[in-house]
């Protein structure tokens, strides 16, 4: 029996869908209201209700299962999983117990070893419980059922992880995916999104030539990636030591599965029920809703909206925009940027389109670089580069300033005018240092770069009899430079092409002071 | 003729003729309440400041000239089941609710409403629609008009007995597994379970949800079309209501006066078999003999699933969604909770077990049994495929005939406490009724007689879904022949 001990992890994870309204009833999703007050006769389980199943819900985790290459089957039910705890009203939760409505997918996932393919076993939805509080004196909790009915999609994995930093990676995916495809916000300090990894270890092979394993510990509740992270690796070394302890007794057989806590802040697990406490939770087919049946045409209509996945995308702005790994990565983390970027390239090349989404014309788009290329125009090669830095750079310089997100940013300055001002600071109508300040002035006043400019009289300068002017000027003004330099004190330089540059208003060309500056000066 | 004498139609037509008054005919159903129910005790609550309000609001509608519903100023009883958000509690006839008001109207209150229905008040059931009886009722048990000694079947005795004794013309109950019709044949009225679907559960606290549904108690089959066309059709908040685009809403009354014909009567051996009263089955018969004198063919069909394994399916799913419906009872947000617990899981076991009754909790331990792991697939799963051979039997058995007819209860109105002790036979009075449910087809009881000790009969019509108009009208056929409405129950008598 060789126990090479390799750690085997499934996640569960659960997110928060970005429905307008809870799951079977009309009320909003929303958080931070007052306790209590964002609820329903239906979602406080009240006697004679009835649940209302809420299509966005259904097809936002349609959405999100098509994504991760899940089969849709044609028929998902409804079943009620019953326990008793005070934060779900009806005493069960309504969920998807044996027909989900995804089944069979994958995540690719970048870790330090490489790119890995993690297995998804199912998608299903279910309805999210409130909230228990415990009073810090005396023996009572509240409870808060505002989240109670939140619409919740889980996502169950494959036992496809094997470390730490995957099951992190792999959490971190999900919600890169959920947002890029507007399936959820997956805000993890307002639980939107959370995280249950099942651990154990692979010890060798029974007899019977099948893998054995240490118990399954079941992780609950996991609200950070930070907190996946730490504590898959303190279960791996807890089960790694329990097992070198007594290698006979910690086996999955013997102890099947049990459930865990984490407390964060001592970074340790602790137990919470072992096998012999399992619920029964005694599934009903929920007899108040009728099945899902999914019409195939919808499916294919959802299956061809959902948009080019983040990491395909990024290996595309490599391939297509001659990006660096690190810059194309920045640029697709969000879906949004990503679109602003493609826009702004749109508008470089003259390829920009108001009414239409950029996965609708970026084939069009990447073809007109692609010509431009060939015909070694500038916007398809230090263009493309100058895109991505204005985005890198000022644009990200300007969302944190004034703390807004990149929606918010595009709704003022649209990507067609902020190419405008790409195109006139690289052909050189305005000086860099310019450039940057119309920008600003765009973002606060909402005007173009040509208003601006022509308001302000900012075109550079590059007429060289009007910067032979602006040289002489300097010359005749710094006599004293003029002969430190030509004494062989070549620092004097810089200080007389300051003096011209100032005599321009800041507006000439600089290459062109520096060239006429030095015929002047003779050398 | 005393205004309770009336039926819901005639006083619709008195009403619009300006004859009688909302006021008086509201006022003649509370005196009615005032002076019978101290006996018979049909009701759990009165809300006679209420009834007048709405009554005196009718009235001005009607002396203005407006429009008004098809139940206009007619008093209407609601079984103690359905949420009215009206400052009356909604109990269950239990103590586990406590005094729970509903902050919503259920939809067939919301109907009710809309057609001008005077909502006199609540009336008993068996705790949470279990049992046959209106014995199981935390707030005591209901009379039979007929004879106080006996019960006036159940679980919808309450509205039952409130219609038999004149008290309102018509009522609401609901039907989980033969509720309406049962405690109809024993106290003599109409009583009728739509095809599962029709009308909207929104706001009936739940039993059994995949078999409850709600209806009609009359005097007569014209009545009993009245309310479920008041309360027949879609509603968006019951996923497992139709859609009037898949199922019109036909005009009962319309077509009510045609006879069907030709007319098949099904008559399944099964429902002439043991256990079946000598006496009932006298007076059924007779009433066959009456299809038979208009035309009508009678023909033996097989329903080989019914009655043999009907009784144990039907306990088995309904135990088990009752089990999961009533496990929202614990004490932790709304009614009943018990004061001397020690901790949170104590709190649960401590008020469940203080606030639910007997039977109710023999049926949630019945169901909780069933759906346990391991067992779910000998009990629940089984049951849910004889549930489809049943349903299966009626499929095959309406491409032959119309409508099925049979004994509605083995057995007239026994006495109170004749079988609370014995739980399985109390089962069985609903031997007759339970597979219309598990089909989720619709069935109809009418009075056919009464026994020699003059208690009443029902005969129970059965027809396949979506046909209530048919159904209505076969059961019209019938009536036009007899007189049995004109009775008046003792309790009645010298009253009026």
């Amino acid at each position: 029996m060789s126990a090479d001990l390799e750690p085997t992890i499934g996640l569960e994870v659960h997110m928060h869908l970005a429905t307008r309204t809870k799951l079977f009833c009309g009320c909003k999703v929303q958080y931070d209201v007052r306790p209590n007050s964002n609820v329903c006769p239906v979602c406080l389980g009240m006697p004679g209700v009835l649940p209302v199943m809420n299509r966005e819900a259904v097809e936002l985790s349609v959405r999100m299962a098509l994504a991760l290459g899940c089969t849709i089957p044609d028929f998902a039910k409804w079943d009620r999983k019953h326990y008793y705890y005070p934060d779900l009203p009806k005493n069960y939760q309504i969920s998807e117990y044996d027909q989900p409505l995804g089944v069979g997918g994958h995540l690719d996932i970048e870790t330090s070893k490489g790119t890995r393919c993690i297995g998804i076993t199912r998608a299903h939805l279910e309805e999210d419980a409130g909230k228990l509080m415990h009073a810090e004196a005396g023996n009572y909790s509240i409870v808060d059922l505002n989240r109670t009915g939140t619409p919740l999609l889980e996502i169950v994995s494959e036992p496809d992880v094997h470390t730490a930093e995957e099951a992190r990676a792999y959490g971190e995916a999900l919600r890169q995916l959920a947002v890029y495809l507007g399936v959820g916000h997956c805000h993890l300090q307002l639980g939107q999104m959370r995280f249950e990894p099942n651990v154990s270890l692979r010890i060798g092979t029974g007899p019977d030539g099948k893998p054995r394993y240490t118990p399954i510990s079941e992780m609950k509740n996991l609200n950070s990636f930070r907190s996946v992270e730490r504590a898959v690796a303190y279960e791996i070394a807890r089960h790694r030591e329990e097992y070198l302890a007594n290698p006979a007794k910690y086996t999955l057989e013997n102890l099947g599965k049990e459930t865990r806590g984490w407390r964060d802040d001592e970074g340790t697990s602790f137990l919470m029920r072992s096998k012999e406490e399992a619920h029964d939770y005694r599934y009903l087919p929920e007899p108040d809703l009728v099945p899902f049946v999914p019409d195939r045409k919808w499916v294919e209509e959802l299956r061809a909206g959902v948009p080019e996945l983040p990491e395909k995308r990024r290996r595309r702005f490599i391939a297509d925009y001659g990006l660096s790994e690190y810059d194309a990565g920045v640029l697709t983390a969000e879906r949004e940027t990503a679109d602003y970027f493609e826009e702004l390239v749109a508008g470089l090349v003259g390829a920009h389109s108001e009414e239409r989404q950029v996965a609708d014309y970026f084939g069009e788009l990447v073809e007109a670089v692609a010509r431009l290329r060939t015909s070694g125009d500038w916007r398809a090669t230090r263009g493309l580069k100058a895109c991505g830095d204005w985005l890198s750079q000022h644009v990200r310089r300007t969302l944190n300033e004034l703390k807004i997100s990149t929606k918010e940013f595009r709704n003022r300055l649209p990507a067609s005018k902020l190419s405008d001002l790409v195109i006139i600071s690289e052909e050189g109508v305005v000086n860099r240092n310019t450039a940057v300040e119309i920008f600003d002035k765009m973002v606060t006043t909402g005007k173009s770069a040509a208003d601006i400019v022509s308001e302000e009289n900012l075109s550079q300068v590059g007429d060289s009899g009007a910067i032979e002017a602006f040289v002489d000027q300097a010359l005749a003004a710094n006599a004293k430079a003029v002969e430190d330099y030509r004494g062989g004190k070549k620092a004097s330089f810089g200080r007389l092409m300051g003096e011209a540059m100032k005599a321009s208003g800041g507006k000439a060309n600089p290459a062109l002071v520096k060239d006429i500056l030095q015929k002047k000066l003779g050398g | 003729m005393a205004i309770t004498d009336l039926t819901a139609t005639e006083m619709r037509d008195a009403l619009r003729r300006r004859e009688i008054s909302a006021a008086e005919a509201t006022d003649a159903s509370l005196a009615a309440i005032e002076r019978l129910d101290g006996q018979v005790k049909a009701f759990l609550a009165v809300d006679a400041a209420g009834a007048r309000r709405r009554a005196a609001e009718i009235d001005k509608r009607l002396a203005a000239g407006e429009t008004v519903g098809m139940l206009a100023g007619i008093p209407v009883a609601i079984k103690d089941n359905m949420c009215i958000r009206n400052g009356l509690a909604t109990t269950c006839a239990s103590r586990i609710l406590g005094n729970w008001k509903a902050p919503y109207d259920a939809h067939v209150v919301e109907r009710l409403m809309a057609e001008g229905a005077v909502i006199v008040g609540k009336t008993n059931l068996d705790e949470f629609a279990m049992g046959s009886s209106t014995e199981n009722s935390a707030f005591g048990a209901t009379r039979n008009p007929w004879n106080l000694d006996c019960v006036p079947g159940g679980s919808s005795g309450g509205s039952a007995a409130a219609v038999a004794a004149r008290m309102t013309p018509i009522a609401l109950g609901s039907d989980t597994g033969g509720s309406i019709r049962q405690p109809a044949a024993l106290c003599g009225v109409v009583g009728m379970k739509p095809t599962y679907g029709r009308v909207s559960r929104y706001g009936l606290v739940a039993f059994a949800s995949s078999l409850d549904q709600i209806g009609p108690f009359a005097r007569t089959v014209a009545d009993a079309a009245l309310l479920l066309q008041a309360t027949a059709g879609e509603d968006k908040r019951d996923s497992t209501c139709v859609s009037v685009k898949d199922q019109p809403v036909p005009d009962y009354l319309a077509s009510l006066e045609e006879p069907v014909k030709p007319l098949r009567i099904g008559l399944p051996k099964q429902f002439f078999g043991k256990g079946l009263d000598g006496e009932v089955e006298k007076v059924v018969r007779s009433a066959l003999a009456v299809y038979e004198r208009l035309g009508a063919q009678l023909v033996e069909v097989d329903l080989p699933h019914s009655t043999e394994y009907s009784i144990a399916t039907y306990y088995i799913v309904a135990t088990s969604e009752a089990s999961s419906n009533l496990a929202r009872y614990d004490g932790v947000h709304y009614g009943y909770r018990s004061t001397d617990h020690a901790d949170m899981i104590d709190m649960y076991m401590r008020s469940r077990a203080q606030g639910f009754g007997d039977e109710v909790k023999r049926r949630i331990m019945l169901g909780n049994y069933a759906l346990s792991s391991g067992y779910y697939d000998a009990y629940y799963k089984k049951a849910l495929k004889v549930r489809r051979l049943i349903r299966g039997d009626f499929e095959k058995a309406f491409r032959k005939v119309d409508c099925i007819m049979g004994p509605t209860s083995p057995t007239a109105a026994f006495r109170q406490g004749e079988k609370t002790a014995d739980p399985l036979a109390m089962y069985l009075s609903d031997v007759y009724t339970v597979s219309c449910n598990l089909a989720g087809i619709a069935g109809i009881s009418l009075p056919c007689g009464f026994t020699a000790a003059g208690l009443p009969v029902g005969l129970q019509v059965l027809s396949d879904v979506f046909t209530e108009d048919r159904l209505l009208r076969i059961a019209r056929m019938y009536e036009r022949q007899v007189d049995w409405a004109a009775r008046r129950p003792p309790v009645c008598e010298g009253a009026a």
